[in-house]
């Protein structure tokens, strides 16, 4: 039993893996190619059709590419940073239920890598390092353009952090569990967070877009200001692990986004399929990727409709707003959330 | 017996990671050192079945009072030119004093017995999980926790105090 | 005073209202502007596969024309180089003998006739001044070169083969052409 649990796992952590690595891979095309269509464009059509194999000419290229270290740089840390950036992206997803469970082979098959009873507040402790990657990247870089783009990252990331778990606390009080499973679980149906908490959504959404360093906040990298700022000294593929960092990042925060807001694997007329479990899980992962693709499309969507901020609006935004919000929308709810449990 | 083998390797990991601290030459460094050391100090905190605060400590101190203290070191100019040159007699004051501290350390905990109680053991009392550290955290110590909440509310309006008389002065 | 078009909009500065201040309106609006565009037909060709058709008064690359019966048009009378704002043609005459009655028209000929595509600002008065309807300008691109001498067309290129003419049919008439 016990080997039987540590290859499901293995095989869940291998899948997701090339899961995530395909979907970044993918995002980078259709973000080129939702670009073309708001600019009224083609956008890649060249390699294959449609051209549906960009990414792997794209990887290719990324590889080719001469691996340039510049002088007086600090090569470990220039080396670490692209890695670092990679890491967090990718182990938040190690907490993410991806469906309800399946029953295959005689046993039941749960679609979580790690079952952490605080998996809200894991995924926040390692956003919150997720910055490291940026700052040493572009500290070691030994340029000032990276380094503007390193302190801009931290102090934005910063700033963000905060509201972000300001306003996810509402949806902890109003699940009462730490427990990204049960945070799914207690919006059944379509009993979704969002119909209760949109204010926090939007909150948490803005945050979000700044976390990943998205527009209209990509500030630590914009690229007509600080010509590309944290990654402007690095090549080859560790400028394709920061870029690709950024994309799955983009997709691990809407999949976090769509557990905590829009029910996870949870669809309307899900209690039709009580009695076939391994279909109500099918459909449970086709509904959770189709919330995670719409929400990514947003992001693109965004990214490519609003400007930049500038750096002193991006603070007065986080500080004098969104935090403002955030607080009065939790004190609101822990109140209602108290009267509802008659704790007065 | 896995489990004390990996308290102690870790154990044995955060005091290499604080040496390293203290050791590098570069203070960006040993920053990253630090931040490497509380991950560790968050490993021990696991191996205690203290998840909250296993997770609580790298949110705030790793990833928040860190990335502070990078940003700082970032912005000052650390070049070796720049760098004035310490006195070879301050620096024999400087392990004297340190090396005075450690010997008074060494023998404060010399005598130390650990003494372990019924009922004591960290990692089956459940105490680090979240609803057992709230209630703990609300009903016995409910007043050292609210005055040091005070704490921190009187520091944040120091901070903006003096963030605001700067601006009058410009005035 | 009347407004003709209806089409200004008054500026004003006034105190945004709370909505306003709010700004998810606005970005909402502005969001719904670039899906629009998301569905409106695209405004680009694939340019290798497909190409843009040339407008009909485009001017392009020059040609030196022939006559029906294959002989050059041009008689080296300098009227484009002196109507050339640019200075970019020049050319040499010289009196067509006998047996070469086969090969150009008039009396007259040009024995070298160049223009520098890099001078001519491809304005078509050389065509306007021409009194022989010897040269015109084409939908022809004038193709890229790596040195500077290369871009001196002389009647190499810029005569039209006499098996494969240049067609001009679609210039825009200029009043001087009987027939196309």
């Amino acid at each position: 039993m016990e080997t039987f649990y540590w290859m499901d796992k293995l095989v869940l952590v291998v899948l997701l893996f090339l899961i995530s690595l395909g979907i970044a891979a993918y995002q980078t095309y259709f973000e080129r190619k939702l670009a073309a269509w708001i600019q009224d464009r083609v956008g890649p059509d060249r390699a294959g059709p449609f051209g549906i194999l960009q990414p792997i000419a794209d990887g290719v290229k990324m590889f080719m590419k001469e691996d340039f270290t510049p002088m007086n740089a600090d090569r470990w840390l220039f080396i670490i940073g692209p890695g670092i950036a990679m890491f967090t992206s990718l182990i938040t997803s190690a907490i993410i239920p991806w469906g309800p469970n399946l029953h295959l082979f005689g046993r039941e098959i749960s679609l979580q890598v790690a079952e952490i009873n605080i998996g809200i507040l894991f995924a926040f402790g390692i956003i919150s390092i997720g910055v490291y990657g940026i700052m040493i990247g572009g500290w070691a870089s030994n340029n000032k353009y990276s380094l503007f783009g390193a302190i801009r990252a931290s102090s934005q990331m910063i700033s963000y952090e905060l509201a972000m778990g300001i306003s996810a606390i509402t949806i902890i009080m109003i699940s009462g569990s730490l427990d990204l499973r049960a945070i799914v679980e207690s919006q059944h149906g379509l009993n979704w967070n969002i119909w209760y908490q949109p204010v926090a959504f939007i909150v948490f959404f803005i945050c979000a877009l700044a976390e990943t360093n998205r527009a209209p906040f990509d500030l630590p990298e914009c690229e007509n200001e600080l010509i590309g700022g944290y990654h402007t000294e690095y090549s080859s593929m560790k400028l394709g692990l920061f870029l690709f960092s950024e994309y799955v990042a983009m997709f691990v925060s809407s999949a976090i986004m769509a557990i905590l807001f829009f029910g996870g694997y949870n669809f309307p007329g899900m209690d039709a399929l009580k009695d076939n479990p391994n279909l109500l899980a099918i459909i449970g992962v086709a509904v959770f990727f189709a919330k995670i693709f719409l929400l990514i499309f947003v992001f693109m969507w965004i990214r490519w409709t609003i400007p930049r901020f500038r750096f002193d609006q991006l603070m007065h935004l986080g500080w004098k707003v969104l935090i403002p919000i955030a607080l009065v929308n939790m004190l609101i709810t822990g109140f209602v959330v108290a009267f509802y449990h008659h704790w007065f | 017996m896995i489990a004390t083998i990996l308290t102690q390797i870790l154990g044995a990991l955060t005091v290499a990671a604080a040496l390293m601290v203290v050791i590098s030459k570069h203070p960006v460094r040993s920053v990253l050192y630090l931040v490497v050391t509380f991950f560790f100090i968050s490993g021990l905190y696991i191996m205690m079945n203290a998840q909250f605060l296993a997770i609580v400590n790298l949110i705030v101190y790793a990833g928040a009072i860190m990335v502070l203290f990078l940003f700082v070191l970032m912005l000052l100019n650390l070049n070796k030119e720049s760098e004035p040159k310490t006195p070879t007699l301050s620096w024999i004051i400087a392990s004297i004093a340190a090396g005075t501290l450690f010997v008074v350390f060494i023998a404060a905990l010399k005598d130390i017995v650990l003494v372990s109680q019924p009922g004591d053991n960290v990692a089956l009392s459940n105490i680090g999980l979240v609803k057992n550290l709230g209630n703990t955290l609300f009903t016995k110590y409910v007043v050292p926790f609210e005055i040091s909440s005070i704490l921190f509310i009187s520091a944040m309006v120091g901070a903006i105090l003096l963030a605001k008389r700067e601006k009058q002065m410009i005035d | 005073m009347e407004s003709l078009t209806n089409r200004k909009k008054v500026v004003s500065d006034k105190p945004m209202t709370f909505v306003e201040k709010l700004y998810i309106p606005a970005i909402l609006k502005g969001m719904m502007v670039t899906f629009k565009h998301i569905l409106k037909r695209r405004k680009t060709v694939k340019y290798p596969e497909e190409t843009r058709e040339f407008a009909p008064i485009y001017r392009g690359m020059h040609v030196l024309k022939r006559d029906e019966q294959g002989r050059e048009n041009c008689t080296a009378c300098g009227l484009c180089a002196v109507a050339c704002p640019a200075e970019a043609i020049t050319m040499t005459s010289a009196e067509r003998t006998k047996d070469q009655a086969h090969l150009y028209r008039e009396e007259k000929y040009a024995v070298t006739y160049e223009i520098n595509m890099l001078r001519c600002i491809f304005c078509g008065l050389c065509e306007e001044a021409c009194p022989k309807e010897a040269v015109f300008l084409t939908d022809r691109l004038v193709p890229t070169q790596f040195e500077r001498g290369e871009f001196i067309y002389g009647k190499d290129k810029l005569v039209e083969p006499a098996d494969s003419r240049i067609d001009i049919t679609k210039r825009q008439f200029t009043g001087k052409r009987t027939h196309v």
